[in-house]
């Protein structure tokens, strides 16, 4: 039955409460005696055929009869206002059937936005869009339509004050919602004052690109005023939601469907432009559009971790206790209406101390907006914490594991909550085993140009998820059965972790479940895929639909065989009767002889625990070798330990934890949007030049697991790992390379180039480098 | 490492401009397209010949997505022009299984889970298909090496690694069963 419950959620740092309804009784959690067969093994992706054989089909693989190729115009211009448009030429160029611009679409918008507006706000904001017969025209046509621009005054920094405090980057204020975001705990400045020791650095953190391989984009086709839309999301019903607003159309005349994706990280969890636009040239020219956007158009528009600047200020007594931490964060979140998230969050939670004081300044710019980009916020800003406390055990001659213990917290030091589990201190216990961390560990020298260096870092994410999810589970006449959800797989391997969800209810092997995820049509409501909380979310609703599924069955065959329900099990397609070894009839024995009666189970995700806080914790451990000549780091092994409850699937898991790593690697080494200050145009928009981490750029990497369920963040003992082993990288790396060369960088990424030009400029005395 | 092959050749009789024929041989059948001579291989597997397991994402030769073979070489697709490659054994992922009969590299990837969204990894697998077929004893750096020009963004490389070792030994087990004819 269903019922209404509300429930407080945490998501992406946030925590909010909401109503939601479920579905009848939550099942026991499985705890860590449960006997389970399928859940906690490595199982091979369920979809892995599809994807090794180039037969799964992407939304940038749709081509239906009659489709066109859709192109974007640009802004050239950080900033601009359209003086004059004149789109006639490539309105009877041959072959192009649509032209779209803020001359025939003025009443549409996006994001309280036109949807083409006369002001440009960073380049490469939509000025107008088209769709041809094929790409090649789309492309030349593209090219006739005439603008004439005033281009405005503009700013890229955040830290360009002379600009920002004198005009504004767009229409309204420069800060985002008109000022800082304030938090505050104790009282910092007395906890400053009972310190033995401050320490406090300004640190910068770069703008990273997502570059998911598959770019963003979509394919619309209109039945009559049916629309059905394919887009590259991370959320199926988010992009159903802003269509439906936009067309002033009843859900039930938008399809969106998205069974394979090439890639989110967090760009793709919010709707865009293009699916709009594809819905609007497909309209004009009565035939399906794919608009999928290039590289260069993914590096412009389609989002990038906020750049910023963070003055942090710790103050701690001789015995390494934190008295006091203090951040002033100004974050560059691009145009429009985008907000910096969570900056503050390992300030606020990572360690417990009294006295904690910050704010953060969300500024515009006229550069592409931010989007959350994996682990936001706590991203970038774990790393100027967990610098700035191996600075602090530096001063105090402490070791850094120490350090850390020391400021140990075991509930949430915002909502004074304490946690449902944490395991944090065993995750430093085995990394440090593991890597064979030695307490003030000297520096190794391989040879003359070598240093090697030992670092860690902590790290904690949310990931607990929470209602609303729902999900079904259908039994075939045969015995097998099928999931069906509103989710989606972004990579992460959804399809193959709900398949052993059902089987381990169902007494069914994973693959005898068909997993049916991403379409709107066919399949209850499910949450975006992001804040590492698709399994914990979708994942107990599964298993509750899997149960009601079961029920049912065993009602049914209680029935037909005249003994009671619950005398009934089902294993492998098999009936046994209580009491009775050998297997009494098969389910199709049953099922076929009742009219192919379809059994649909129902199950959705029950409220969060309100009285416990539910988190994941991690920690990392990095070994680099500097090549002092060269200013070379090698990442020789990171070694991170995550605590996130039960592992479902260990293979899909692992593989998270080590994306997330290589990411990091990536963020904290050589990954860096360039925007030149001059145009305010950005340099790197390509894979050639913005360097993403190879095959031959990370040595050994080792993720492991403490694997303890957690009963009460839901049902099966689950939290998310999707994030978190990307946000400790990029310190555990920053803290490796202290402990060899003796320099103490303060901006990412940590350049070749910066370590030569530091180490020149310290020689052997080291020092901080900014 | 992917390159371009030397012995391809531009044909001596000029053709184009606008559309002309070409004839490829692709996964082992014949196709006779009517393109541009400067559509790319890229464009004219996914697009002429709706074989779209080839990947798009950079169109520049700097991710190897849309890594195929050429005469048993690896090569980035978008670099080549489809003209180019008359006369020549192209082979895409789509020629790598037959039906549900999976290559012994496509198997590994699925045991060792060496890929997240798949997006890279029909290039992974074409790269790691021209090195196995060329020396069936790879070291992990030669391994390493061959899908350096394939970027995995998901980051699935050491997965990856494991899944081509993997598939090294079965392609060994499964050329000393033919030698020995057992």
């Amino acid at each position: 039955m269903a019922k209404l419950v509300k429930s407080k959620v945490e998501w992406e740092g946030h925590v909010f409460e909401r109503s939601s309804v479920t579905e009848g009784e939550e099942p026991e959690a499985w705890t860590a005696g449960s006997t389970l067969k399928v859940v906690g093994k490595g199982q091979p992706r369920i979809d892995g055929p599809e994807r090794v054989s180039g037969r799964a089909k992407y939304t940038s693989d749709i081509q239906l009869p009659g489709m066109l190729y859709a192109q974007i115009l640009r802004s050239p211009h950080p900033r601009a206002r359209i003086k004059h448009l004149d789109v006639n030429k490539a309105i009877v160029f041959p072959g192009v059937r649509a032209v779209l611009s803020h001359i025939n679409v003025p009443n549409i918008s996006f994001d309280n936005e036109p949807l083409f507006g006369e002001e440009l706000r960073f380049a490469g904001d939509e000025v107008a869009a088209l769709a041809a017969d094929n790409d090649d025209i789309a492309c030349e046509a593209l090219k006739l339509i005439e603008v004439e621009y005033e281009v405005l005054p503009f700013v890229v920094d955040a830290e360009d004050h002379e600009f920002l405090d004198n005009q504004n980057a767009q229409i309204g204020e420069n800060l985002t919602l008109g000022k800082p975001v304030i938090y505050k705990r104790g009282d910092h400045s007395k906890g400053f004052r009972e310190a033995d020791v401050i320490v406090e650095e300004t640190f910068h953190t770069q703008s990273a690109m997502h570059n998911c391989l598959e770019t963003h984009g979509a394919v619309a086709v209109w039945n009559g005023d049916e629309l059905t839309v394919w887009e590259s999301t991370q959320s199926i019903f988010h992009v159903q939601e802003e269509l439906t607003d936009v067309f002033h159309l009843p859900l039930n005349k938008i399809r969106v469907i998205c069974e394979y994706m090439g890639g989110g990280f967090g760009s793709k969890q919010s709707t865009g432009k293009w699916s709009i636009i594809a819905a609007l040239l497909a309209r004009e020219a009565n035939r399906p559009v794919q608009l999928m956007l290039d590289r260069l158009e993914e590096n412009l528009g389609t989002g990038n971790r906020a750049p910023t600047v963070q003055h942090l200020k710790l103050g701690a007594k001789s015995d390494g206790t934190l008295t006091a931490i203090e951040l002033q964060a100004t974050v560059n979140v691009g145009a429009y209406g985008s907000v910096g998230r969570a900056v503050d969050g390992p300030c606020q939670v990572m360690y417990a101390c009294p006295n904690v004081h910050t704010e953060v300044r969300s500024v515009f710019t006229n550069t592409g907006p931010q989007r959350s980009f994996r682990g936001p916020g706590y991203v970038e800003g774990a790393f100027p914490l967990e610098s700035l406390m191996d600075e602090l055990a530096r001063r105090l001659k402490m070791d850094p594991l120490d350090i850390r213990m020391r400021n140990y917290a075991v509930g949430d030091s915002r909502t004074g909550q304490k946690y449902s589990a944490k395991n944090l201190d065993k995750c430093y216990q085995n990394g440090a085993e593991a890597i064979g961390w030695v307490k003030g560990q000297s520096v190794s020298r391989k040879d003359a140009t070598k240093v090697r260096g030992f670092g860690m870092a902590s790290q904690t994410w949310g990931g607990g998820g929470g209602p609303p999810a729902f999900a079904w589970v259908k039994l075939n006449t045969d015995g097998t059965a099928e999931v069906i959800t509103g989710s989606q797989d972004i990579g992460t391997g959804t399809r193959t972790v709900f398949a052993q969800i059902a089987a381990e209810e169902l007494g069914l092997e994973p693959d005898q479940i068909g997993v049916r995820i991403g379409d709107t049509a066919h399949a209850p409501y499910d949450p975006v895929s992001w804040g590492s909380m698709t399994v914990s979310s979708v994942g107990p609703a599964v298993r509750q639909a899997a149960i009601d599924a079961r029920k049912q069955l065993n009602e049914i065959i209680g029935g037909f065989l005249n003994v009671p329900a619950d005398k009934v099990l089902v294993q492998e397609g098999k009936i046994y009767l209580a009491g009775e070894e050998k297997p009494h009839a098969s389910i199709n024995d049953v099922l076929g002889q009742i009219g192919n009666f379809t059994i649909l189970g129902k199950g959705a995700r029950g409220p969060n625990n309100p009285e416990l806080a539910v988190r994941t914790f991690g920690a990392q451990f990095a070994e680099v070798e500097v090549n002092t000549l060269t200013g070379e780091v090698n990442v020789l092994r990171l070694i991170t330990v995550h605590d996130c409850g039960r592992i479902i699937n260990h293979l899909g898991a692992s593989n998270q934890g080590e994306g997330a790593i290589i990411q990091g690697i990536g963020y904290a080494l050589t990954e860096e949007r360039i925007t030149d200050k001059a145009t305010g145009i950005i340099l790197n928009t390509n894979l050639e030049d913005y360097m993403v981490p190879t095959a031959l750029d990370f040595g050994d990497i080792d993720c492991a697991f403490i694997n303890d369920p957690d009963v009460i963040a839901n049902n099966l003992g689950v939290k998310g790992i999707g994030e978190s082993a990307l946000i400790p990288t990029a310190p555990a790396i920053a803290n490796a390379i202290a402990q060899a060369i003796g320099i103490r960088f303060l901006s990412l990424p940590i350049t070749r180039a910066k370590i030569v030009e530091a180490l020149q400029k310290t020689g052997n005395a080291g020092g901080v480098f900014p | 490492m992917t390159s371009t092959p030397k012995k391809l050749q531009l044909q001596d009789n000029v053709r184009g401009p606008g559309k002309v024929h070409v004839e490829l041989n692709v996964n082992g059948s014949s196709y006779r397209l009517e393109i541009e001579p400067r559509r790319t291989l890229l464009d004219a597997l996914r697009y002429d010949l709706n074989m779209t397991g080839s990947k798009k994402v950079c169109d520049m030769g700097e991710c190897g997505a849309c890594t195929i073979l050429i005469d048993g070489k690896a090569v980035y697709s978008c670099l080549t022009l489809a003209i180019e490659c008359e006369g020549h054994q192209i082979l895409t992922i789509e020629g790598v299984s037959t039906g549900s009969n999976l290559d012994p590299i496509q198997q590994a990837f699925i045991q060792e889970d060496a890929f997240q969204c798949g997006f890279c990894t029909s290039g992974q697998i074409m790269s790691i298909k021209g090195l196995l077929d060329a020396n069936p004893e790879p070291t992990p750096d030669e391994i390493r090496r061959a899908v350096s020009g394939n970027i995995c963004r998901c980051g699935a490389y050491p997965h990856i690694f494991r899944a081509a070792a993997v598939a090294a030994e079965t392609y060994r087990e499964q050329r000393s069963t033919k030698k020995t004819g057992r």
